[in-house]
């Protein structure tokens, strides 16, 4: 297992991608914090199956 | 006269569940409107709407993509009303805190338009998301997981992903992480210091870095790792690669772990990571009595104890003693209504040390599950899934205590009333004013009603002063959960 990339989260400054709930990027831009919130969407329709085969796929 | 049910679909049209919740509250508090409800037509979310009569045929063409708009009203007048009420708030423009011109779509963009992005905040609703984190993943994002309903076979297969990438996934149902400093989703303002945090549990995880705090110490990371991580079919993925980077953290000089007692394959190997390392540990399976740990780690069966033990053994709130502020009380039971799990099973933990009979929703070992005929204490989690399906949870909408409050203020074998108040960001924005205008009158009644803030004065709601509008009310306060439980235990005693 290499573990650098948590030794690089718990040591460089914290940078978010937020999807779902915007007060969470509000709040973290409030403090801050480099947030990009997605203007997000059920994917695949709003089929959670075929967004899963999707996600699985790499798309 | 016969309920009218109106029932409007937009195709294609996403809000999160915070937005849509405060809006369903605003149409089903119009005049002649029976029930309301605007939600992402989600399967579950159908049958809720179903099961509250307030779908009809046509919403059947709705898919999970979908919003549905659910009004039920008295007549036709007030549901129309309601209708165009609700169409004027979903036709407003989305006004947003962030500031940006634009917003990207997908993640995709997001990470393009950013990618120096390092953790992926999730907490769209569950049938999604554990496709989502797969992207995130497979773009180089941590990812802490805020949803819940995820199956536990997609969570493990996003941890073997993960733990094969070198990344976290913290979660789902992972509520409280605090990073460099920044609590994430429902998390406090806590001092930078020494104490590394690993929590499978949200409110116990914020009370733990509170006491911490007003004990004068400081935390230097808290991940989370959700709830199922100690379960035997995960088998500690996420724990064991926190453990590894807290252990290797040079800010990092002791490290709390927070869960629920783990499957025993899974302790066995987290207990031998502990082993392995040369720091110091406190371990609190909350719910578990004790357990054979290495000579580095101390075992805690509270969280106020946990606290304590991380701090160098210092006692928290020495000159609070419950016996000055004491009431006998008006009757033998106790009903402790919840919005944090873990408050919930500290208390319980704390009873039946104690010698009492209790019974929990949400019950530990040792503890019954409800029943209506017992006299046990009742302590329930007012977080747990029965209460919460298509509802937010009752740190973000405080509403979800009211009725069970109401039952129990009026319950006359019920002589005090125990409840947690956990503020911090994610939570709302004011819970004890809530609370207080909740209980109203009847809080001039002989039910005693005992709380604790899990806060500190550094979060947006201000501890101090959510304690000061608690007190202002006649609510007896302790200093933290394991406090109001003793406090509950010297008002059953006073009353023989």
């Amino acid at each position: 297992m290499e573990n650098d990339k948590t030794a690089d989260l718990i040591s460089k400054p914290l940078n978010v991608i937020n999807i779902g709930l915007e007060g969470f990027a509000t709040e973290l831009k409030q403090q801050g914090v480099s947030v990009t919130h997605v203007d997000w969407s059920p994917p695949a329709g709003g089929d959670p199956k075929i967004a899963d085969l999707l996600s699985k796929l790499g798309t | 006269m016969r309920s009218v049910i109106i029932n409007e679909v937009r195709h294609g049209f996403y809000l999160d569940s915070v937005a849509l919740m405060r809006y369903s509250k605003t149409i089903a508090s119009m005049d002649g409107v029976e029930e309301a409800a605007l939600m992402m037509a989600s399967p579950s979310n159908r049958q809720i709407m179903s099961d509250a009569g307030l779908l009809n045929d046509v919403s059947v063409d709705a898919e999970g993509g979908d919003l549905i708009v659910g009004i039920r009203a008295s007549n036709t007048e007030a549901a129309e009303t309601a209708r165009t009420e609700a169409n004027l708030i979903l036709d407003q423009p989305t006004t947003s805190g962030l500031g940006e011109a634009w917003r990207p779509k997908s993640i995709r963009a997001a990470v393009k338009i950013n990618p120096e992005a390092n953790l992926a905040l999730i907490s769209v609703a569950g049938d999604f998301a554990a496709a989502e984190a797969r992207k995130f993943l497979r773009r180089g994002l941590h990812v802490m997981m805020f949803s819940d309903n995820v199956s536990i076979t997609d969570e493990l297969s996003l941890k073997k992903e993960a733990r094969d990438l070198g990344l976290l996934v913290m979660g789902p149902d992972c509520g409280t992480a605090i990073i460099n400093g920044t609590p994430l989703a429902f998390a406090n303002v806590v001092p930078k210091g020494s104490i590394g945090v690993i929590g499978a549990s949200g409110t116990g995880t914020q009370e733990i870095t509170c006491l911490i705090a007003q004990g004068g110490g400081g935390i230097s990371q808290t991940l989370g790792v959700g709830g199922r991580d100690l379960k035997d079919e995960i088998g500690g993925i996420t724990t064991l690669m926190a453990l590894d980077a807290l252990d290797a953290d040079p800010d990092t000089c002791h490290i709390v772990l927070i869960s629920k007692p783990p499957a025993k394959t899974v302790a066995d190997k987290v207990v031998a990571r502990i082993g392995a390392s040369k720091k110091t540990f406190t371990v609190c399976f909350i719910g578990a009595t004790d357990w054979d740990l290495p000579t580095n780690a101390t075992f805690a069966s509270s969280l106020k104890l946990a606290s304590e033990n991380a701090l160098g053994g210092k006692a928290l709130f020495a000159n609070f003693d419950v016996n000055t502020i004491a009431k006998p009380a008006s009757a033998a039971k106790v009903c402790g209504l919840f919005s944090g799990g873990t408050l919930c099973a500290e208390i319980q933990t704390l009873f039946i040390s104690a010698g009492l009979s209790v019974m929990s929703n949400a019950a530990i070992p040792g503890v019954d599950t409800l029943s209506e005929n017992s006299t046990a204490h009742t302590i329930i989690d007012l977080g747990s899934d029965e209460y919460t399906q298509g509802r937010p949870h009752p740190m973000i909408d405080p509403s979800v205590r009211d009725g069970a409050l109401e039952t129990a203020m009026a319950d006359t074998s019920v002589g005090i009333v125990l409840v947690d108040v956990v503020i911090g960001y994610g939570a709302y924005e004011d819970p004890a004013g809530h609370l207080v205008a909740s209980l109203g009158t009847s809080l001039s009644g002989s039910t005693l009603v005992i709380a604790s803030v899990t806060g500190t004065d550094g979060d947006p709601q201000g501890r101090l002063s959510q304690i000061a509008k608690l007190e202002a009310a006649g609510i007896l306060v302790a200093p933290s959960n394991a406090d109001a439980a003793e406090l509950a235990l010297a008002c059953l005693k006073l009353a023989g």
